[in-house]
């Protein structure tokens, strides 16, 4: 290990702010990626439930343009 | 007295063996044929496996259980097969990528020794690196599948090509945040007008610019043909700016290889680099994969298989 205690792990020799920061950064950046992915996942499959309902189960067109 | 075509009859069946000048085809005498053949041979077997859907059963070309009615339109079977491939595959990446990101992080704060001359702030090039390589690299996957739809008027390679451009955007964001504060305790300030820092920037916007162009037409078979010219493009583009990464610093003197001697050196850093780059990657495969899920479902909306009351 290069640190005897958690004070000195978490100083970083004096680089404490710019170590953290990058790591913490790229966590954050990636929860948030993650996260909108999980809104825009349930919000597409809501979407397409409202459009189920309207829909006859025969897998009709009915509802929507079609692009 | 046998029946005069029965040799040749039972030669098909294996009763008997058959005459030397009855072997003709590739199955029935293959070490006759020279390796050209032999891999045609196998490239002409595998093709219809590559090509098409291994699993006619429940694709958006089977019929429907009411029977196809006229507004039923038709549809090619891919994308439902692909919106399904991309379901498998999305955990096992995100998976690999959380546990190897784990192991990375131990590599690099227990294993990855304490430069003596030049202090800690070294560990954050163990992740601005592979952020990096993998922003160039989906970079490379975004332009060139944009291309490829553009040429072969593919719709899932468009789609593919704006699932991995946000990813993309993301991680020239965190490569730039990262040299950042790295060189904020090496040069004193947090940004200086370096040719790697700069490509980084330009990296940074050509993917925002790829994404707004998406976004900004409607129609998506038009914002497919766009961004696929912007991907020809930037295909163009990136040797240009690699080649002139290269000049500018051969002119300006060596500030950036700084970094990378400072934390690939050794076989610690090697592999703490190497399981930092896999894990990276990985995670970039997960969320683009799970995007395309997402592009598929929005852009597949009006398809048969999509309205269905219960979705893959």
């Amino acid at each position: 290990m290069n640190w005897n205690s958690w004070s000195a792990f978490w100083a970083m020799g004096g680089d404490g702010v710019y170590v953290w920061g990058a790591y913490l950064v790229a966590l954050i950046v990636a929860a948030t990626e993650i996260g909108i992915l999980a809104l825009s996942r349930r919000a597409i499959l809501a979407h397409l439930g409202r459009f189920v309902r309207i829909r006859p189960a025969t897998g009709t067109n009915a509802g929507g343009n079609s692009r | 007295m046998p029946f005069p075509a029965e040799g040749h009859f039972f030669a098909r069946t294996g009763n008997t063996k058959p005459a030397a000048h009855e072997l003709r085809t590739f199955r029935e005498k293959p070490d006759a044929y020279p390796l050209p053949g032999k891999i045609w041979h196998g490239v002409c077997w595998l093709s219809p496996y590559l090509l098409k859907s291994p699993r006619m059963q429940s694709c958006s070309s089977a019929i429907p259980p009411g029977g196809v009615q006229p507004s039923d339109r038709l549809e090619r079977p891919g994308l439902e097969d692909w919106y399904r491939r991309a379901g498998k595959l999305a955990p096992w990446f995100g998976w690999t990528a959380a546990l190897s990101f784990a192991a990375a992080v131990c590599l690099v704060f227990a294993a990855a020794p304490t430069e003596s001359i030049r202090g800690e702030h070294h560990r954050i090039a163990f992740i601005h690196g592979p952020a990096t390589w993998i922003s160039v690299l989906l970079y490379l996957l975004t332009t060139g599948s944009a291309a490829f739809g553009l040429i072969t008027r593919q719709r899932l390679s468009s789609m593919l090509a704006s699932a991995l451009a946000p990813t993309g955007a993301m991680f020239a964001f965190v490569a730039l945040w990262t040299v950042s504060l790295w060189g904020k305790p090496v040069w004193g300030v947090w940004w200086i007008w370096d040719a790697h820092l700069s490509s980084e920037l330009l990296l940074l916007f050509l993917f925002l610019g790829f994404i707004a162009l998406r976004e900004a037409i409607d129609d998506n078979s038009r914002a497919d043909r766009a961004t696929g010219v912007l991907g020809l493009a930037g295909l163009v583009a990136l040797p240009v700016l690699h080649v002139s990464v290269r000049w500018w610093t051969s002119h300006q003197g060596l500030t950036f290889p700084y970094l990378r001697i400072t934390a690939g050196s050794g076989v610690t850093g090697f592999v703490t680099m190497m399981t930092m780059s896999v894990s990276l990657a990985c995670y970039a495969l997960a969320a683009a994969l799970t995007r395309l899920r997402v592009v598929i479902l929005e852009r597949e909306r009006n398809a048969t298989w999509v309205s269905r009351e219960q979705l893959p």
